[in-house]
């Protein structure tokens, strides 16, 4: 058994050089720069309207960055190889195959049941085989719990069990890297827990993921390492023990205050 | 004799004319729908091109009194050399002018459709006809349930002024016997009655779509 790697030597999946985007007269990002090496577990910090969910949403091309690119296992994301043209959808749709992601808001597709979300895309993007896929998706469903609940449909499911199927319909993908947008932010207080547990157990198990999340105590615990945002700009980034311990800027003693507090 | 024994004496007329209404009507609906599906992605589309050239179709559709577009397929059409039956040139008219009424409804529901799903499409790596038939239609459809009804019974509506141009329908047939007997109340109730029950049933149709799209949106 070859012993466990440092995260400084493990390769890196995603590297994001100088990422800038405005709307309109509002800058929302000044040159972000992230690397996420394999297994790592980054939680983005920050408060409210600080760019960190549009950052989260440029690492696959959802937001078109205005500059910086984005590098995904050496090939960039939404610009060519050869020159700077833009790619065309086919182009960036194969490569966001390689990218899971859970919203916000889940964004599971109502019409179809939680078994279905599930296979939706390994069938109908990835093409692979129906049978191979639909044993994944069990096993996957399993895994986040929620095996009883195959055929029902979204609507029918509370929120912390929407967003378990919005986790597995990720994983269904096998993707390099999953990126994460506020996954509990919009579940009542007691279901955030079987959220952040299934969240917790893929880090553990070596997943690769970008968090941005207002949970502390996950970012505390879970996170290899923690970046902190404010006004579109990273003011801090390092070991949790240290930033939640030691943060080394005023802003992010007084964003630690706040939520303290609460 | 009683206008109604008259009617129900030459039933076999009203009946074949409810039969072209139905086959008329349905055939309208969903090839309307299917076209109309077609009309409201190049709508929604990305390309200025293509969401004018729909935009000027559906405008003028519903501006054009039905009656005058059948009027010019009948009649207008054969000076370009287009000639048609009554039966093909009725049906013509009647999908002609509700593509648009069924583009502009998909649409209405199309433009509400929560963007995170679409977006978790596009995430997902669906993208162009895979993307609006895979994530965004079905959703549309059930969304669409109610008003697709009410368009469906516009178009059986629509199929009675089929008349004009001698198409064998309902209102045609009513109108047959009560020249032929002069019974104009029992020929037009019995029509009605007939219009009436389509109308039922459709809306029964769509109360039960109803209830398996809500279980999906």
């Amino acid at each position: 058994m070859t012993p466990p790697m440092d995260d400084a030597e493990a390769p890196v999946v995603l590297a994001a050089h100088g990422v800038s985007k405005s709307f309109g007269a509002n800058t929302v990002l000044t040159d972000m720069e992230l690397t996420v090496r394999k297994g790592e577990t980054v939680c983005l910090l920050g408060p409210s309207g600080s760019g960190k969910s549009t950052f989260l949403r440029c690492l696959n091309w959802l937001e078109e960055p205005d500059a910086g690119f984005i590098v995904l296992k050496g090939q960039r994301i939404g610009i060519r190889p050869s020159g700077n043209i833009v790619m065309n959808d086919r182009e960036l749709a194969a490569i966001r195959t390689r990218i899971g992601m859970v919203f916000q808001h889940f964004a599971l597709w109502p019409h179809l049941t939680v078994l279905e979300n599930v296979m939706e895309a390994p069938i109908h993007v990835q093409r692979r085989d129906k049978a191979e896929v639909r044993r994944e998706a069990e096993a996957l469903l399993q895994r986040v719990g929620i095996a009883d609940k195959a055929g029902q449909y979204p609507a029918r499911l509370s929120g912390g069990q929407k967003q378990r199927v919005g986790i597995a319909r990720a994983l269904a993908m096998k993707p390099d890297l999953l990126l994460f947008d506020e996954p509990t932010s919009a579940l009542d207080p007691e279901l955030v827990g079987e959220v952040l547990a299934v969240m917790k157990d893929l880090a553990r198990e070596g997943m690769t993921m970008v968090v941005v999340t207002h949970e502390m105590a996950f970012a505390r615990d879970v996170a290899s390492r923690v970046v902190f945002l404010d006004q579109g700009r990273i003011v801090e980034s390092g070991a949790p023990e240290e930033f939640f311990t030691r943060p080394k800027t005023d802003r992010a003693r007084q964003f630690l205050l706040r939520y303290s507090a609460q | 004799m009683n206008g109604f024994t008259i009617v129900w004496d030459n039933r076999d007329v009203l009946l074949s004319g409810f039969a072209n209404t139905i086959a008329l009507s349905a055939i309208a609906a969903v090839v309307s729908l299917v076209l109309g599906a077609l009309l409201a992605m190049a709508l929604m589309a990305r390309s200025k091109a293509a969401r004018i050239g729909a935009t000027v179709y559906v405008d003028a559709m519903r501006c054009v009194p039905f009656l005058l577009l059948a009027y010019l397929i009948y009649y207008g059409l054969p000076s370009f050399g287009i000639r048609m039956s009554n039966w093909t040139s009725g049906l013509i008219a009647l999908i002609v002018y509700n593509v648009a009424y069924m583009a502009e409804l998909l649409r209405a529901a199309w433009a509400n459709l929560p963007k995170e799903s679409i977006e978790a499409g596009h995430a997902f790596g669906f993208h162009g006809l895979k993307l609006v038939r895979r994530i965004i239609l079905p959703p549309v459809f059930f969304a669409a349930v109610p008003m697709i009804g009410n368009q469906t019974i516009q178009i059986i509506k629509d199929s009675a002024f089929l008349t004009i141009i001698a198409v064998a329908e309902l209102t045609q047939a009513a109108m047959a016997i009560q020249t032929t007997y002069f019974v104009p109340f029992a020929s037009f109730v019995a029509a009605i009655a007939l219009y009436w029950i389509t109308c039922m049933a459709i809306e029964t149709g769509v109360a039960f779509v109803g209830r398996v799209a809500k279980a999906r949106q």
